[in-house]
């Protein structure tokens, strides 16, 4: 419980999570972000790493469903958690229809920001809840689009909104 | 890399409140939303953390027997906003939660460590004051609770003893039944901001007068502030549009405005006046009155 990093002695942590659906076991640094193992021991390159000060939401990730900025997350608090990453949302490489959205609007420049905004989005279309014009943007406001493109974000999110109303109206569960 | 040289993770309260009395000098971390940011900037260097992230129940809200409303000091902004108890008896707080910056630092960002941090544009601060709310104090001595009042020492300055620990928010019957409120966060933009300036209002009417009127200030002051003579003034008066500009220019007496690169002195003044304005009329509304001009 008490981790201590002395002098020179790097204090060491298993982690175990769920990570797009595996199970991870690794040791970590008490000291490294989310962001930090998901990029750099895990390889999952698609959370960016953008302000590192939790402004930009380029580094978000879904913890148990909720996104987070993974830049100021300790990596220890993962433990027991389930962690999913823009490369977590295609199945078989069939892109979900979140991102197929993303695509239709062409909600997408340079694509810095858009694994981010694509789980926000998705976040949204898993809670099952309706949004307005104003709560879909209000839940986009923690990503940064530096090509500013962010019109045709809100309405890729808006899509992806509408066609799982569709979809759950056709498919009731 | 953050610069942590340790990191505890107590399971209990009891636990943490025992290693937090034998190493005082642990710096407390609850979302991290501030904390790691401070040591991504090279503050807090080589700090050991005692995270309490992994006490279960700490981050629950309820009523309790007497109408309290409790919040846990480990409630994220977003759980505080969505949530059932908050929405139908304190709105203002949801309103005030769901201001502060994006929905990503919402999920993690706890009340708790918003207060603790002693920031004046805490949103949820001058809010928590207008509602008259008390502090749960713990150390492993025993418990206390203050009048959020008592707590603020300074700018980033809390009255926290050595070892002790925020344990929930109280948010007392007397202090939200029946009444409207509002609060205003003003800052350029609309996300991912701190507050230029933050107006919380709460008022009960009666037959279209003031049962009782509470205002609190955030960034007035170097801590956050409640406007007593505006308060007292609008007691048992009739709600008309004179009277709500009274209670504004009065909402400028506790105010020690001064100049940052956000504002300076004479705008924020201007900001208090007209926006204690806009809050008033709005809280006025929506406790059953009307202040129509």
């Amino acid at each position: 419980m008490l981790t201590k990093n002395a002098a020179g002695v790097k204090a060491r942590k298993r982690l175990c999570m769920t990570v797009n659906g595996r199970a991870v076991e690794i040791e970590i640094d008490i000291r490294e972000s989310l962001l930090d193992v998901l990029r750099d021991r895990l390889q999952f390159t698609g959370v960016k790493q953008g302000c590192s000060v939790g402004e930009c939401g380029a580094c978000t990730v879904l913890l148990d469903g909720t996104p987070v900025n993974s830049c100021i997350y300790l990596a220890a608090w993962a433990h027991g958690k389930t962690v999913v990453t823009i490369e977590g949302l295609a199945q078989d490489g069939k892109l979900p229809p979140v991102q197929e959205a993303f695509v239709d609007e062409g909600a997408i420049q340079c694509g810095f920001c858009t694994p981010g905004v694509v789980l926000s989005t998705t976040a949204m279309v898993d809670s099952g809840k309706c949004f307005t014009h104003d709560e879909v943007r209000r839940e986009l406001s923690g990503h940064l689009c530096r090509c500013t493109g962010y019109q045709k974000i809100v309405d890729a999110a808006e899509r992806a909104l509408r066609e799982a109303e569709i979809a759950a109206d056709e498919h009731p569960v | 890399m953050f610069d942590i040289c340790e990191l505890c993770e107590p399971e209990t309260l009891a636990e943490a409140k025992a290693l937090f009395r034998a190493n005082p000098e642990l710096k407390v971390i609850a979302g991290g939303t501030d904390v790691l940011i401070r040591m991504q900037h090279g503050s807090l260097a080589g700090a050991g953390l005692l995270s309490l992230r992994n006490i279960p129940h700490l981050d629950e809200i309820e009523m309790l027997p007497d109408g309290t409303i409790s919040v846990g000091a480990m409630a994220p902004f977003t759980r505080i906003f969505e949530h059932e108890l908050i929405r139908k008896h304190v709105p203002v707080l949801g309103e005030a939660s769901v201001s502060m910056g994006g929905p990503q630092v919402r999920n993690v960002a706890t009340i708790g460590g918003n207060l603790c941090n002693g920031a004046v544009s805490a949103d949820s601060a001058s809010t928590l004051f207008a509602l008259d709310a008390l502090l749960k104090l713990e150390t492993a001595e025993g418990e206390r609770i203050i009048p959020m009042r008592d707590f603020y020492a300074g700018p980033g300055k809390v009255n926290l003893l050595p070892g002790e620990l925020l344990v929930a928010i109280l948010i007392p019957r007397e202090g939200y039944e029946g009444m409207g409120g509002h609060y205003i966060k003003f800052a350029p933009r609309k996300a991912m901001d701190i507050a230029t300036l933050g107006v919380a209002v709460v008022c009960k009417i009666r037959e279209n007068r003031f049962v009782e009127l509470r205002i609190g200030l955030g960034v007035a002051a170097p801590v956050p502030v409640r406007c007593f003579e505006a308060e007292a003034y609008a007691k048992d008066r009739e709600v008309t549009w004179e009277c709500v500009q009274e209670i504004a220019r009065l909402a400028l007496k506790p105010a020690k405005a001064r100049s940052s690169w956000r504002a300076s002195k004479d705008y924020r003044e201007h900001l208090i006046e007209v926006l204690a304005q806009r809050a008033v009329a709005e809280a006025v509304k929506r406790g059953g009155g009307c202040c129509a001009d």
